[in-house]
């Protein structure tokens, strides 16, 4: 049952890796999208590259937004930040519906193109999700536990890191999946002001009118997102099965 | 009411001290694409009318530290917030070097980040009050009317944001209905094909898993790419259905934007058509049965009427993801406010990325007022009742 699930994702993996190993190898499969003289694969970088590039940029905001929005949601969720949790939540109602382009083309003014806009809006999207959940599972463990806990003679600070963090786990791995996968996404968005990342791709295709750029570019963030996704939600089923336990 | 500190606004009040002190309210330009020089509220106007504006913003910062009555708070924050936009308009009007046409005079960082915490402190105490649904839209159409009022007064038409207004109004509105058609028409469209899909889907479910990955996957696409690769079907479509370029069909353009936005917009709509229906109490259905209903008469008038609050946050979470997507539909010559953005990007001229992006960023939070407004209706106690 198990290696059912993972077979088809440890096949795209496999498809995704020799893709970029050696692009040109399947040249075949994009050859009937383009005119006959037009390049079929992406020639304008290495592809690679570029993959590792947009994963990068992705990872470093989305850990960057776990840390601070972890903190945060903590903080709110204590006795001395109780006052700002309404406060929190309508602005994290409200920040969620902010259109990412927005966010991107709010932040060129401030910080000029290139990567820091697009590192920027990433960060500020994925801040929402992780807070959020992170929030949400803290106010959300049951009373009687931490009531038993406090009885216990526990302290304050051995009661959070003991039974309210590991509770919670689950949830802040699933803000972080929310988050991620939102940010592959964006990050294509990014290549409009000259972010290096895997919208170049798609963003030369739509330029010259070259179909083949533009589905190498999908199918590459697609695959990207979906594996995360994946690995992100196997690691939340099995911190759900530890906390069962 | 205890006396005392507010935590809230002790870090409001910071905000907007470091806003009136440390940032530049205003940029002076001398044209709208060179960078500025700025200047702080006190140098921003003239002749002391700087100084009192400060020493008001000092006065209102100590208020939202103090434990005031909610209504006293929020009369300061709106007198404030007021008072910032009116300044605003004031200093543009006193910077502006006379008989040059060039010179613009934008927005600074303080002048935002004032904006921000103002508006953080007028948040912070309507979700204090707790206000009813009808009372939050009320609240709403005020706000709306002030600031259309305050557009439509000129006090702003200064302002560098305005001016590019001013050179392009008619291609203002039409891209802004532009952008709502294509956010709300693709709406539609997607519940008329997501509502049949998702009472299908809950009544199979062989084929419910199916569905929900093939739209999950989709949307895992990122939006620029799905709204190029729809450029070869379409044109395709355009070039052998008879009638279809007719109708407006063609491969650039409006059609695969369209297109695209219904089909991100699937997922929401059968998800939530989905887990609603499975919301359903079995009671409820076997009283129908028992009742004597066909299938269709229990979908009709048990099923639906039930699912409606999980419908209504389908709409919220379409629309607001319709509004944000809609921008990228100018990279493919499909229009909308996103041809002001990449214009302006285009042309590193800020003033027209800001044209395009705050309507946009307005248009979402109109959206999402109105329609958690219409959630919470759908959801308070008795209404169930009216509608069945």
């Amino acid at each position: 049952m198990s290696l059912l699930r993972v077979l088809p994702r440890l096949f795209l993996f496999v498809l995704l890796v020799g893709f970029l190993a050696s692009p040109e190898s399947f040249d075949f499969a994009f050859k009937p999208l383009v005119q006959t003289n037009a390049p079929a694969i992406y020639n304008q970088g290495d592809l690679a590259t570029l993959t590792l590039l947009h994963v990068r940029m992705v990872l470093f905001a989305t850990l960057l937004a776990t840390v601070i929005a972890v903190t945060l949601a903590v903080l709110v969720t204590r006795p001395f930040g109780a006052e700002f949790l309404p406060l929190a939540r309508t602005v994290v109602n409200i920040g969620q519906t902010f259109p990412p382009v927005a966010v991107l083309a709010l932040a060129v003014p401030a910080m000029g193109f290139g990567n820091g806009p697009t590192l920027v809006a990433l960060f500020l999207y994925a801040l929402l999700p992780i807070f959020e959940n992170t929030m949400t599972a803290l106010t959300t463990v049951p009373q009687n536990v931490t009531d038993t806990a406090k009885g216990s003679g526990m302290t304050p600070f051995q009661i959070f890191r003991q039974v309210e963090l590991p509770l919670s786990l689950p949830m802040i791995v699933g803000g972080i999946k929310i988050s991620t996968v939102i940010g592959f996404g964006t990050a294509t968005i990014g290549s409009t002001v000259a972010a290096k990342t895997l919208g170049e791709v798609i963003i030369a295709g739509l330029q010259s009118n070259n179909l083949a750029f533009i589905l190498q570019g999908a199918l590459l963030v697609a695959a990207l997102a979906i594996l995360v996704f994946d690995l992100l939600s196997m690691l939340e089923r099995s911190l759900m099965k530890w906390k069962a336990a | 009411m205890r006396t005392g500190l507010e935590k809230t606004g002790v870090l409001m009040a910071a905000l907007i001290l470091v806003s009136t002190f440390a940032l530049p309210f205003i940029v002076v330009k001398p044209n709208r694409i060179l960078q500025g020089q700025g200047r702080s509220l006190i140098e921003a106007l003239p002749s002391g009318s700087g100084m009192a504006l400060t020493a008001a913003f000092i006065i209102a910062a100590l208020c939202l530290v103090v434990r005031l009555p909610s209504p006293a708070r929020l009369a300061i924050t709106i007198a404030a917030l007021l008072a910032a936009v009116l300044a605003l308009g004031g200093a543009a009007h006193a910077g502006l070097p006379p008989g040059n046409a060039y010179a613009r005079v934008s927005p600074g960082s303080g002048f935002w980040l004032l904006l921000f915490s103002l508006s953080l402190a007028a948040v912070d105490v309507i979700a204090k009050l707790r206000l009813a649904p009808a009372s939050r839209l009320l609240l709403l159409a005020i706000a709306s009317a002030a600031i259309g009022g305050i557009f439509a007064s000129g006090i702003l038409s200064d302002i560098s944001v305005m001016k590019e207004y001013a050179n392009r109004a008619d291609a203002f509105w039409a891209e802004m209905s532009r952008h709502a058609m294509l956010a709300l028409g693709s709406m539609l469209v997607a519940f008329c094909i997501g509502l049949p899909l998702g009472v299908v889907c809950h009544r199979i479910s062989l084929l419910r898993a199916a569905a929900l990955n093939t739209l999950n996957i989709l949307q895992t696409i990122p939006s620029i790419a799905l709204f190029g690769l729809l450029i070869l079907p379409l044109g395709w479509v355009a070039a052998n259905v008879p009638g279809a370029s007719a109708i407006g069909i063609s491969g650039i353009g409006t059609a695969p934007a369209f297109v695209a936005l219904v089909l991100y917009s699937l997922l929401p709509v059968v998800a939530n058509t989905v887990a609603g229906l499975e919301n359903v109490p079995r009671e409820a259905n076997d009283a129908a049965r028992g009742a004597g209903m066909t299938d269709l008469q229990r979908l009709v008038s048990i099923e639906f009427p039930l699912t409606f609050p999980s419908l209504l946050a389908a709409i919220r979470i379409v629309l607001i993801q319709n509004i944000g997507m809609a921008t990228i539909a100018a990279l493919i010559g499909g229009g909308g406010m996103g041809v002001f953005v990449f214009q302006g990007l285009g042309q590193s001229a800020m003033d027209l990325v800001l044209l395009g992006a705050l309507p946009t960023v307005a248009m979402s939070f109109v959206a999402a007022i109105v329609l958690d407004a219409l959630v919470d209706f759908s959801t308070t106690p008795g209404t169930e009742a009216r509608s069945a």
